[in-house]
């Protein structure tokens, strides 16, 4: 790991969606259907609105509405705030839609960074006891 | 990948060996007979414990006469601190839950 602290790293999920853009376009807009694929939030497809997604195991991450192109591109910041620095999270989402013959393909990709990762990472000395306390959550998310 | 990151979370998911990683973490290298001292289990089964720490790429072992030295691998924890394959994995989940909820509403 010779990444610097800083350094930007992204995520990229594609699937081959057999459903027209608009009804796609309506499970990533409407607060409802949001709650039933992602998380419980007051999101509103408005450039500028702040809003929280709130997971089940009790995390709350704070957004903002960055791009609003309906049926195409939905983008939002992504950032999790937490005691211990090594979960802080600092990131954007944009979901493009892209028709196709037999449907859409949904395009996510996450990209950010994570301040004090490399500190975490490396730290041997510090926040084991956190890091370990915190370590059955995050199996616990990821089984 | 996966295969890896299960042998990872398999090999931590279990209390003493958790905690026998933490102290090679915390205190740096130590002997078999060292560890079982402090572990509350019998040798043999810190030494199968240690087996499994290595085989996840947690412990690495050292032997000198007729001591075998232990230490933790820190580098082996990445998978679980670095936020992208957290993330991927998070994702994928979510498409098949949001496919479920597509074909909910078609009916």
């Amino acid at each position: 790991m010779t990444n610097t602290a800083t350094e930007t790293r992204s995520v990229v999920v594609e699937r081959e969606m057999p459903y027209p853009p608009e009804k796609i376009w309506r499970a990533l807009t409407q607060p409802h259907l949001i709650e039933e694929w992602l998380m419980k939030n007051d999101f509103k497809p408005v450039v500028g609105h702040r809003f929280n997604l709130r997971g089940d195991w009790g995390g709350v991450l704070d957004c903002e509405v960055l791009v609003v192109e309906p049926n195409r591109t939905l983008s939002y910041s992504w950032n999790f705030t937490h005691d211990d620095a090594a979960y802080n999270l600092k990131s954007e989402v944009t979901f493009t839609l892209t028709p196709t013959s037999t449907g859409t393909r949904l395009c996510m990709e996450q990209s950010g960074f994570r301040p004090d990762q490399q500190q975490a990472y490396g730290g041997a000395k510090a926040g084991w006891h956190q890091f370990f306390a915190k370590l059955e959550q995050v199996l616990t998310r990821l089984g | 990948m996966p295969t890896t990151n299960d042998a990872l979370f398999n090999s931590l998911a279990d209390p003493t060996r958790r905690a026998i990683f933490e102290r090679l973490a915390r205190d740096g290298e130590q002997t078999v007979a060292a560890l079982t001292a402090r572990a509350g289990v019998s040798q043999p089964a810190v030494s199968k414990h240690l087996g499994v720490l290595k085989r996840a790429g947690l412990v690495r072992d050292r032997h000198e006469g007729r001591q075998t030295h232990y230490s933790a691998q820190l580098g082996a924890l990445a998978p679980l601190i670095d936020w992208t394959s957290q993330m991927t994995g998070f994702w994928h989940s979510r498409f098949d839950q949001l496919e479920d909820l597509l074909k909910r509403m078609d009916q």
